[in-house]
C-alpha cells in the first residue's frame, strides 16, 4: 500500500465515510456541489474505492475535492451507508499533509482559510467575530450589515451583546486562562502543526510564484476565480 | 389500529430532550450576527419558564467552522469539545444545549464516534488532560437549543401576546421552516422528525397559530458550505443554492422564514438583498423581501419582545410586513438608535429591495 492510501485508511473520517459503493448515483442525484460545480461525488467514491494510488494522487492535486461542501446531504441517502463528504474530508487531509493542495486553484484557497478562520480561533477564541465581516470583504452582505459594522459598540449593546468585555454574553472577550487552554489544545493536538504546514507549504508557492504571503497571494487565494469550474 | 402503526413510526422521530438544568454553548454565527437571539433565548429560559441554565464564560468556540474548512483536525476539535464537557461537568450540569447546528452537529458526530471507536476517546481524554489537566463525563442529553423551545412550545402558546395569525383578518400565517442540514441529515435519529419530517420549527409554528408550509426544496442546503461562502471567489455556489429555495418557496407567498441554524438564517436574510442587487428580483409582496427570522426571535414576538430589543434591525430583510400582520406594536423612530436614545444614523436604501 502506498502512502496515501495508508494515511486514508487511517484517517477517521475516511473509515467512518467508506463501506462499500455500488455506484447508484444517489449521492449525486441529491448533492447541492454537484447541481453547481462539475462534480460528482460517486465518482470520487468509486475512484477512491478502486484503490488506485495514482488516480487517488490525481485527485489530491486536483479542484475537485474542493468542490464539496460538507453539507452530508449524501449520508442521509446512500442505500450503502457510506459518506462520501466524510471521504472528502479524508482527502482533503492527505492532501494538505502530502502537500498536494497548492497544485489547484481551489486547493490553494485553504491559505485564505487558514489565515482568516484558524488565526482568528487562536487569536480570540472565535471563528468568526463581526469585526471579520469587513464589508469591502463582503459586499453581499448589504448596507445594514455595513451599519452595524459601522456602529459595532453601540448595536452591540442595544442588542445585548457583551462585545469584548469580560465575563459572560455574547462575543465577550475569552479570558485568557481559556485562551491558554485553546491553544495548548492545538499544541498537544496536531492542530498548530496542520496550520502551521498549511503555512509552511503555501509560502513555498507564493515563494515560486514571486508573491507576498501575507498579501498578494492571500488576495489571491481569497479572489481568484478562473470560471473553469461548471 | 392503524393509527397505533403510525404512533409507533412517530416514535422512532422524536427524541429525548431534557426538562431543565442546562448547559448553554454559544454560537460565533448567532452572537455575531444574532446576539439578541441569545438574549431572548436566555431571558425566556430563565425569566419566564423558570429554567436554571448555566451561561459560562470560559467556553470557546467549537472551531466547527474551521473544522469543516479542513483547517482543524479531527482530534483537535474533539479536545475542544471534550473541554466543554469537561467544564459542563466541573459546574454540575449533565445536559449540554449548543446554539449552533454546526456545533451541534459536530457534538453527534463525536459522540457516535466515540461510541463505534472507544481507542479514539481514550486518545481524547489524553490529550485533554495533557493539554488542560481537565478530565469530563460525557452529556446525559445533548439537545440544539431550538429543540429546547420546541419542547415548551406549548407553555409559550399560553403566553401568548401575539399569534402567528393576520390580526386584521385571521388568516394564519405562513411560514416557511429551514432545519439546516447539520440537525437531521447526518444523525436523523437526533432531531425532531428526522431528515424527512422536520418538525423542530414547524411545530412552533403551528402551536403558535400559524401554517407551516411544505414546498418542494423545504430540505435542501442554503448553499453555506463553509469554504465555498468564506472564501469570495466561491460564493457563487453559496447565493445559487439559496435562490432555489427562494424561487421554490415563491409561489407559496410565505408570510416568514424561521430558521435553525444561525448561518442559515443570515444567509436567507442577506442573499435576498443580493439577488435583488444582481437581478433585481425580490421574493415578498409589493418589492419586499421575505423576512427572515431565529426561532428565538419568533418565539420573542409571540412573548411580546420588543423587536428592537430582539435585534431585528440587524437584519437586511425589512420585518416590519410581518409586525404590521401580528400587530406587534413598534416604534420605527427607535429602530436605529443606541440603548440610551441617540442617533447613529441609518443603513443606506439597496437598489431593489423595499426596506
Ligand atoms: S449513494 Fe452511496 S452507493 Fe450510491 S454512488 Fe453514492 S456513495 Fe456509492
Ligand atoms: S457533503 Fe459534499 S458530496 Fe455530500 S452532498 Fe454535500 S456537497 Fe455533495
Ligand atoms: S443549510 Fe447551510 S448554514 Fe444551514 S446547516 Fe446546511 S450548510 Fe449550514
Amino acid at each position: 500500500m502506498g502512502e496515501i492510501l495508508k494515511r486514508l485508511h487511517e484517517d477517521i473520517h475516511f473509515i467512518e465515510g467508506l463501506n462499500s459503493c455500488m455506484n447508484c448515483g444517489v449521492c449525486t442525484a441529491i448533492c447541492p456541489a454537484a447541481e453547481f460545480y462539475n462534480y460528482d461525488p460517486r465518482v470520487v467514491v468509486e475512484t477512491v474505492q478502486r484503490g488506485d494510488e495514482g488516480e487517488i494522487e490525481r485527485l489530491l492535486e486536483s479542484d475537485t475535492i474542493w468542490y464539496c461542501g460538507e453539507c452530508m446531504s449524501c449520508k442521509t441517502r446512500c442505500p450503502r451507508c457510506n459518506t462520501p463528504g466524510l471521504v472528502i474530508m479524508g482527502l482533503r487531509r492527505v492532501s494538505q499533509e502530502l502537500g498536494y493542495f497548492t497544485r489547484s486553484e481551489k486547493g490553494r484557497q485553504q491559505y485564505a482559510l487558514k489565515h482568516v478562520i484558524g488565526e482568528s480561533v487562536l487569536k480570540r477564541g472565535y471563528c468568526v467575530t463581526p469585526d471579520l465581516v469587513r464589508p469591502e470583504m463582503h459586499p453581499e452582505q448589504g448596507p445594514v450589515w455595513e451599519w452595524v459594522y459601522e456602529h459595532m459598540d453601540a448595536v452591540y449593546e442595544r442588542t445585548h451583546g457583551n462585545l469584548r468585555k469580560p465575563g459572560a454574553g455574547a462575543l465577550r472577550a475569552v479570558d485568557e486562562e481559556s485562551m491558554g487552554e485553546l491553544r495548548r489544545i492545538f499544541d498537544v493536538t496536531g492542530g498548530t502543526e496542520f496550520l502551521e504546514h498549511i503555512e509552511a507549504c503555501s509560502r513555498e508557492e507564493a515563494r515560486r510564484e514571486g508573491m507576498d504571503l501575507e498579501e498578494g497571494y492571500f488576495l489571491r487565494t481569497y479572489m481568484e476565480n478562473s470560471d473553469n469550474h461548471q | 389500529m392503524k393509527l397505533e402503526g403510525k404512533e409507533q413510526i412517530w416514535k422512532d422521530y422524536q427524541k429525548e430532550i431534557a426538562d431543565d438544568r442546562y448547559y448553554y454553548a454559544r454560537s460565533c454565527i448567532r452572537q455575531t450576527f444574532f446576539p439578541g437571539s441569545e438574549w431572548a433565548y436566555l431571558d425566556i429560559l430563565r425569566n419566564r419558564l423558570g429554567k436554571d441554565v448555566m451561561d459560562d464564560p470560559r467556553h470557546t468556540t467549537c472551531t466547527g467552522i474551521g473544522y469543516h474548512s479542513d483547517v482543524v483536525p479531527a482530534q483537535t476539535i474533539m479536545t475542544v469539545v471534550a473541554r466543554h464537557f469537561a467544564l459542563m461537568t466541573e459546574a454540575g450540569y449533565e445536559n449540554i444545549t449548543p446554539s449552533c447546528i454546526t456545533s451541534f452537529g459536530i457534538y453527534t458526530e463525536i459522540l457516535e464516534t466515540w461510541a463505534h471507536h472507544p481507542e479514539v476517546e481514550e486518545q481524547v481524554r489524553e490529550y485533554l488532560w495533557k493539554a488542560t489537566g481537565r478530565e469530563f463525563k460525557k452529556p446525559r442529553n445533548l439537545a440544539h437549543t431550538s429543540d429546547i423551545i420546541y419542547k415548551f412550545r406549548g407553555e409559550i402558546a399560553a403566553r401568548a401576546r401575539h399569534r402567528l395569525v393576520d390580526a386584521h383578518t385571521g388568516r394564519p400565517l405562513r411560514g416557511v421552516d429551514h432545519i439546516g442540514c447539520h440537525y437531521a441529515k447526518m444523525f436523523p435519529s437526533k432531531g425532531i422528525g428526522g431528515a424527512e419530517f422536520p418538525a423542530v420549527l414547524s411545530g412552533m409554528i403551528t402551536a403558535w397559530g400559524g401554517e407551516a408550509v411544505d414546498y418542494p426544496e423545504r430540505r435542501h442546503c442554503c448553499g453555506f458550505g463553509f469554504r465555498q461562502y468564506l472564501v469570495m471567489a466561491n460564493r457563487g455556489y453559496s447565493v445559487a443554492n439559496s435562490k432555489k429555495k427562494f424561487e421554490s418557496m415563491r409561489p407559496y407567498e410565505p408570510d416568514f422564514i424561521v430558521a435553525n441554524c444561525p448561518g442559515c438564517a443570515m444567509f436567507l436574510d442577506k442573499w435576498q438583498y443580493t439577488i435583488s442587487e444582481m437581478e433585481g428580483t425580490t421574493y415578498g409582496a409589493n418589492g419586499y423581501g421575505i423576512p427572515v427570522l431565529t426561532y428565538e426571535e419568533l418565539a420573542g414576538l409571540v412573548l411580546g419582545y420588543d423587536p428592537w430589543e430582539l435585534g431585528l434591525q440587524m437584519h437586511q430583510v425589512a420585518v416590519e410586513p410581518l409586525l404590521d400582520k401580528m400587530g406587534v406594536a413598534y416604534d420605527p423612530e427607535a429602530k436605529y438608535l443606541t440603548r440610551d436614545g441617540k442617533e447613529m444614523g441609518r443603513p443606506k436604501c439597496p437598489t431593489y429591495l423595499k426596506v
